[in-house]
């Protein structure tokens, strides 16, 4: 049985980066012109994504659990605008608010996490609160949009260039480009590695696959399935100001309108990575892929430049319901081989 | 104590109260203020048109109400919520548009087709984006959250793209009628009016309501004991579909233009906030449909008293939330068991002595 259901999750995953490569593959050949065979494209669709990358990776532990966090998008643009608001209005250093910012998320997420797990309300609901919550939240800290400009510690991470060693290409101009990538992609990375090993090898992990897999029996295993969901929306929204800070550095502003419907970009990462929207199975290096897969679709459709921006939501739509689908079959075929 | 308990346990009891609640806050404000103490009940005609804060509310507020019916369905039938009615709204006010306009014209004074024909399109893409979330949740049996998410996101973009990403205007009284006046009354009230009273009709006069809620209640036995079970969820999502169509079209005439992007933003949050506040288990099951309504203008009260009391519409999602979690605090079933044992520990205490 086992080995059935990872075999499901391993063909879902298998056809994402099929998916991915196919797609990028086919960028290459039809863009070759525009620069799109180039490193530096696929490294920008990192800077581009890095804060919905750690972002992805808190929502697939939630998602892991059977639940939804909804209330991502909106505090994003919380932190961003407490992080802008600070620097610009109040005149605090740049390292101080950061941390702040992380412990604002970890609080909001514990709240979350009460409501669901203690007082077993559904976790759409409670996170629909928040998301109002921290919306609002956003326009009372300033109604205006606030650039960061004054904090030079800021502005020099956010400016930060790594560069790769290879790679490289000869522009029009005749000068050598170096590939690069920022600070924030890094930051990315390294936190979708830690989630990826906290699930695959700490106690805490396993619980979280097993509270989702199925709770009665994760109670009757002697888990603590309340502080396991608890933690984990706390988990989540920590994560989600790690990708908050990302998002602020590559935008360096804060309005009241920031990442709206970034929490359905999250959510249609971690699905068309592989994670079961009924929790118990999927992984965060597909959530990853999904990430990639969304950015390299909004690439696409910039790099035809005839196409409106709203194509790139249509085909995601469409990706995501095919997904949905093939995980409607996996699970059909699945009750049937059980029957 | 026991006259107390009866009303409490009634099935209005909290859309009533928290509607009397908001109400009161006006009287308590404009007494504060300096104003006459019930500025909030007054209604008068001005300029031949019914003027005063409880018109606006039920005027502003019809848009969620004819949400608040299709919603109340489908939470009932599918213990899920649809969230895709906001995008649909837009939807279906953009190919309105659109087609009354004709694809890629911005501003038109007179229509490209006859006023009917533009109606029942954007009725009719609304119960097709219904009947593909139906199909979703009923047949292949995906989370209705997460079935709807797809036209969620895809909704507005096909909207955008069928206006050519402008905003259509089309300026014509006849159209404008319907987000205007009839005689002294605001139009769209009148909508909400007829649409509340031909459900309430249909689900009281044939046995669809009780099907919906056996269906709620135990998908299975409901299967077993001869419904199909499937087709009475996919109907409720159409009909979702049809009063995101309708409340669509009423939000389009108001502002006679297709702003794809605006038209329905977070509706699908109030929508389900109605339910909510209207008594409704967002699990299924039993539902209440006048509890909804008056939870739909509950929402629309608070936003206008928000907006009486100088809260800007940015910051007034925060007092939203606020509501919503003490909604659902309170019906939460730790939070009544708690309760019940403390008033049984009174009781206990009350033998004793």
């Amino acid at each position: 049985m086992k080995k059935l259901k990872l075999g499901g999750n391993n063909i879902l995953l298998a056809i994402t980066v099929i998916l991915f490569v196919v797609m990028y593959a086919g960028g290459c050949i039809i863009y070759a012109d525009k620069g799109f065979t180039h490193l530096q494209t696929f490294l920008n669709v990192l800077i581009n994504n890095a804060g919905l990358i750690a972002v992805a990776a808190g929502m697939t532990c939630v998602m892991l659990t059977g639940g939804i966090d909804i209330s991502v998008g909106s505090l994003i643009a919380m932190d961003c605008m407490f992080l802008a608001v600070g620097m610009e209005h109040w005149g605090m250093s740049s390292p101080v608010l950061m941390i702040l910012v992380l412990v604002i998320g970890a609080v909001f997420g514990l709240v979350q996490g009460y409501c669901v797990a203690y007082l077993e309300i559904q976790p759409f609901i409670v996170t629909m609160a928040g998301m109002f919550f921290a919306r609002g939240m956003t326009a009372v800290i300033c109604k205006d949009q606030v650039s960061i400009v004054s904090d030079k510690l800021f502005t020099a991470i956010s400016n930060t260039k790594i560069s790769i060693p290879f790679g490289g290409y000869v522009n029009k101009k005749g000068i050598y480009q170096t590939p690069f990538i920022r600070p924030t992609v890094i930051v990315a990375l390294l936190v979708v590695i830690l989630v990826f090993l906290m699930l695959k090898y700490t106690k805490f992990g396993r619980s979280i696959y097993a509270v989702g897999g199925n709770q009665v029996s994760a109670t009757l295993m002697g888990l603590n399935v309340k502080k396991t969901k608890l933690l984990t929306y706390t988990l989540c929204s920590l994560l989600t100001s790690i990708g908050g800070i990302c998002y602020c550095l590559n935008t360096m502003c804060g309005t009241t309108t920031q990442a709206t419907g970034l929490e359905m970009d999250a959510i249609s990462s971690s699905v068309i990575g592989g994670t079961l929207l009924t929790g118990g199975v999927g992984n965060v290096l597909g959530s990853l892929v999904g990430v990639l897969i969304n950015g390299t679709i909004s690439t696409l459709v910039k790099s035809n430049g005839k196409l409106v921006s709203s194509w790139a939501n249509i085909i995601t739509a469409i990706l995501l319901c095919f997904f949905i689908l093939l995980q409607a079959i996996f699970a059909k075929v699945k009750e049937s081989k059980k029957a | 104590m026991d006259k107390v308990k009866k009303i409490t346990k009634m099935k209005l009891f909290l859309p009533i109260f928290s509607m009397i609640l908001v109400m009161m806050i006006n009287v308590i404000y404009d007494i504060a203020s300096g104003n006459p103490p019930f500025g909030f009940f007054s209604i008068s005609i001005n300029n031949g048109i019914l003027y005063g804060r409880l018109i606006d509310v039920l005027n502003r507020g019809s848009e969620v109400a004819i949400l608040a019916i299709g919603m109340t369905l489908v939470v009932s039938a599918s213990a899920g919520t649809d969230i895709s009615v906001g995008s649909v709204m837009s939807l279906s006010g953009g190919l309105c548009c659109m087609l009354l306009a004709g694809y890629g014209v911005t501003n038109v004074s007179e229509y490209a087709v006859p006023l009917w024909v533009g109606m029942l399109a954007g009725i009719a893409i609304a119960c097709v984006c219904g009947l593909f979330n139906g199909f979703l949740v009923a047949y292949m049996n995906i989370q209705p959250m997460v079935a709807t998410l797809i036209l969620w996101s895809a909704g507005r973009a096909i909207g955008l793209l069928l206006c050519n990403s402008n905003i259509v205007y089309v300026r014509v009284p006849s159209f404008q009628f319907f987000g205007a006046y009839c005689g002294i009354i605001p139009t769209p009230i009148l909508i909400a009016a007829v649409c509340v009273a031909v459900a309430s009709i249909v689900l009281k006069s044939t046995a669809l309501g009780t099907y919906i809620q056996s269906v709620g209640i135990n998908k299975k036995a409901s299967r077993i004991s001869g419904f199909n079970s499937a087709k009475i969820i996919l109907l409720c999502y159409v009909i979702c579909g049809l009063c995101a169509g309708i409340a669509g079209l009423v939000a389009t005439c108001r502002i006679y233009s297709a702003d794809t992007n605006n038209i329905g933003l977070n509706m699908e949050l109030d929508a389900i906030l109605a339910v909510a506040l209207g008594g409704n288990s967002l699990g299924g099951g039993k539902f209440n449909l006048a509890g909804s309504i008056i939870g739909a203008y509950t929402i629309q009260a608070i936003t206008t008293t928000l907006y009486a009391l100088g809260v800007s519409s940015a910051q007034a999602p925060v007092f939203k939330a606020i509501v919503v979690i003490l909604i659902v605090v309170i019906q939460s079933q730790p939070v009544k068991d708690y309760f019940k044992k403390l008033s049984a520990k009174k009781a206990g205490a009350k033998e004793a002595a």
